[in-house]
């Protein structure tokens, strides 16, 4: 029968081992999850996320990322537009640079940053005098989470400065307007979207990183614990039905956070094709 | 030649294209400042912490380095993270390709979902992908009594940092083939079809040629997310030093051990390993400029349903 629906040979092989392949690499894990969860009851999912300790890290988890991925908006746009815009000496440098939180592992790049603003190292040693405490505290987090989400910003705007079509700038340009008007009112709006796409991915990246911060971070509870890490302790203390709690939680968040991003990709694709 | 006006230097034209070019473009000096910033913002963010490896991987000398690099433990951590990616990349590759060829040639219900289900380690905290196997086969997972009884060991051990790898890399090389495959279309293959090329000769000969770059691509992403892993196989490894430590989990070991030196040894290894891709990421760009952007976009778009681009 499937000779039959489709043309080109293969559809038994490669379907069915991506479908074997699928099922138990990620839906018979999941399964687990789920089944985990529920085999706990509700008073103790509902006792383990709402755990004072457990809380405190969603602040971290849920609030410093989203203070990241809006810094890394300013920084991955200002790059994105540089990269596509300008012509400098070291630019392919820096483009081929910008991938680099995605290719460096996390367990070096959380002893690299720690190393670098650990008090008594490299710029450390400048901002313990003033006062500024960066690892070992929340800021420290938010250096990390800014690490590893940037490229993010970068590669969903760049692609897109590039499509803008230059005619409208000369139009505005004729039309009176100056620099700044043709950025504010006509550059910028096309480019939200997918502004907003770049933040909302990097802070999903930021959500659920682990490597990178707790190196940093110190684990302070109540101060930089993130939640992935609270997984970490209720498996050691073999609370599997715990961890399956937070694990399901966190798996809802990132699924939110994904199910935005692509509301908002829709929505800047449909303005690129007016485009 | 004389009679052809040149119209892009036309004599006396140079303060009009001025006016043209400050009507589009910023001004020198803004120009200068946002490179300035950018170009802070990568040195502190990107360029610093790799120069702190480095420099802390030499900073007691080579002596201290060589010793790290003939010490069993660290050895063996190499070992071991070379056996997980020698198992886990040809593995993923193989289902990258089936995946892509599977969801870009055909129309079947469940589609989407399958599409879904091979993002989702993308977007997924990796500590989960260790956490969902622990669950399966861990001592109180539903398969541990069973695998305790019959003396098989998954968590804690190679299998299950196999496993935990395999899931978090496999997106990858599919990823990387989907839109590439999906904007290439199937005339050629359907053309090797009619003239009798069975469906290995079509994938041998048509496909695969066609998507080279693409695949290098994905592979070398792959690969180095494989050997870098650290959430999710330090939630299934014993993390036990000399035994089932691989090297980013070795990096932790060492730094927690305050042997900083010798941590920082082994990151400069995992450094120069991320260069590499890196550089071999441009290189498969410089050769295939548009196979590459397919491929990186869709990576860092992660969708779930609607098939972009």
């Amino acid at each position: 029968m499937s000779k039959k629906k489709h043309v080109l040979p293969g559809f038994r092989t490669s379907v069915g081992w991506t479908v074997t392949w699928v099922s138990l690499l990620v839906l018979l894990p999941l399964a687990a999850l789920v089944g985990k969860t529920a085999s706990g009851g509700w008073e103790h999912f509902w006792e383990t996320v709402t755990d004072p300790e457990v809380v405190a890290t969603y602040r971290v988890s849920f609030g410093i990322s989203f203070i990241a991925a809006l810094i890394n908006g300013v920084f991955g746009f200002l790059a994105a537009w540089i990269f596509a815009r300008y012509d400098f000496p070291g630019r392919r440098l820096l483009e081929a640079a910008t991938d680099l939180p995605f290719a460096l592992p996390t367990a070096v790049a959380g002893i690299a940053l720690t190393a670098l603003y650990s008090p008594s190292e490299w710029l450390g040693q400048y901002l313990e005098p003033l006062g500024i405490k960066i690892a070992f505290a929340p800021a420290g987090v938010l250096i990390a989470m800014i690490f590893i989400g940037f490229p993010f910003v970068v590669r969903a705007v760049q692609p897109v400065i590039e499509d803008l079509s230059a005619d409208v700038e000369e139009a505005a340009a004729c039309l009176g307007a100056n620099r700044w008007q043709t950025i504010r009112y006509v550059i910028l709006p096309p480019l939200l979207p997918a502004l907003f796409t770049g933040i909302i991915m990097s802070y999903g990246r930021a959500v659920g990183e682990y490597g990178s911060i707790v190196f940093i971070s110190g684990n302070i509870p109540f101060q930089t614990e993130i939640t992935p890490l609270m997984i970490f302790q209720k498996l050691e203390q073999y609370d599997y039905t715990g961890a399956a709690a937070l694990g399901f939680t966190m798996l809802l968040a990132s699924l939110v956070i994904v199910l935005i991003g692509n509301r908002l990709q829709t929505w800047g694709n449909r303005f690129r094709k007016l485009a | 030649m004389a009679s052809f006006i040149d119209f892009r230097n036309p004599p006396g034209s140079d303060r009009r294209a001025d006016t043209a070019i400050r009507a589009t473009a910023e001004p020198l000096w803004v120009r200068r400042v946002v490179i300035g910033i950018v170009a802070l913002f990568f040195f502190f963010f990107l360029f610093l912490p790799l120069l702190v490896v480095f420099q802390g991987a030499l900073a007691k000398g080579v002596d201290v380095l060589k010793e790290a690099f003939t010490d069993h433990d660290i050895l063996h951590s190499i070992w071991m993270t070379l056996i997980v990616a020698l198992i886990t990349v040809p593995a993923n590759t193989a289902f990258g390709i089936a995946a892509a060829w599977a969801i870009t040639r055909y129309r079947f219900t469940g589609r989407q979902v399958l599409l879904a289900l091979i993002d989702l380690p993308l977007w997924v905290s990796p500590v989960i992908g260790g956490l969902i196997y622990v669950l399966l086969y861990g001592r109180r997972g539903y398969f541990g009594p069973w695998l305790q009884a019959h003396d098989i060991k998954i968590i804690f051990a190679l299998p299950g940092m196999v496993l935990a790898t395999t899931f978090v890399t496999f997106p990858f090389v599919a990823r990387s083939l989907i839109p590439l495959m999906q904007a290439q279309g199937v005339e050629e293959e359907e053309a090797a079809l009619t003239l009798g090329a069975s469906g290995l000769q079509i994938l041998r000969r048509i496909t695969l040629p066609k998507i080279r770059w693409g695949l290098f691509y994905g592979v070398i992403l792959c690969n180095a997310r494989a050997m870098g892993e650290f959430g999710a196989v330090s939630v299934v490894s014993a993390k036990i030093s000399g035994k089932t430590n691989t090297m980013p989990l070795e990096i932790e070991r060492l730094y927690n051990d305050y042997l900083f030196p010798q941590a920082f040894a082994v990151a400069s290894a995992l450094s120069l390993l991320a260069l590499l891709t890196l550089s071999l990421k441009t290189l498969a760009e410089w050769k295939n400029r548009r196979q590459f952007e397919a491929g990186q976009r869709s990576l860092l778009e992660p969708t779930i349903e609607p098939l972009h681009p």
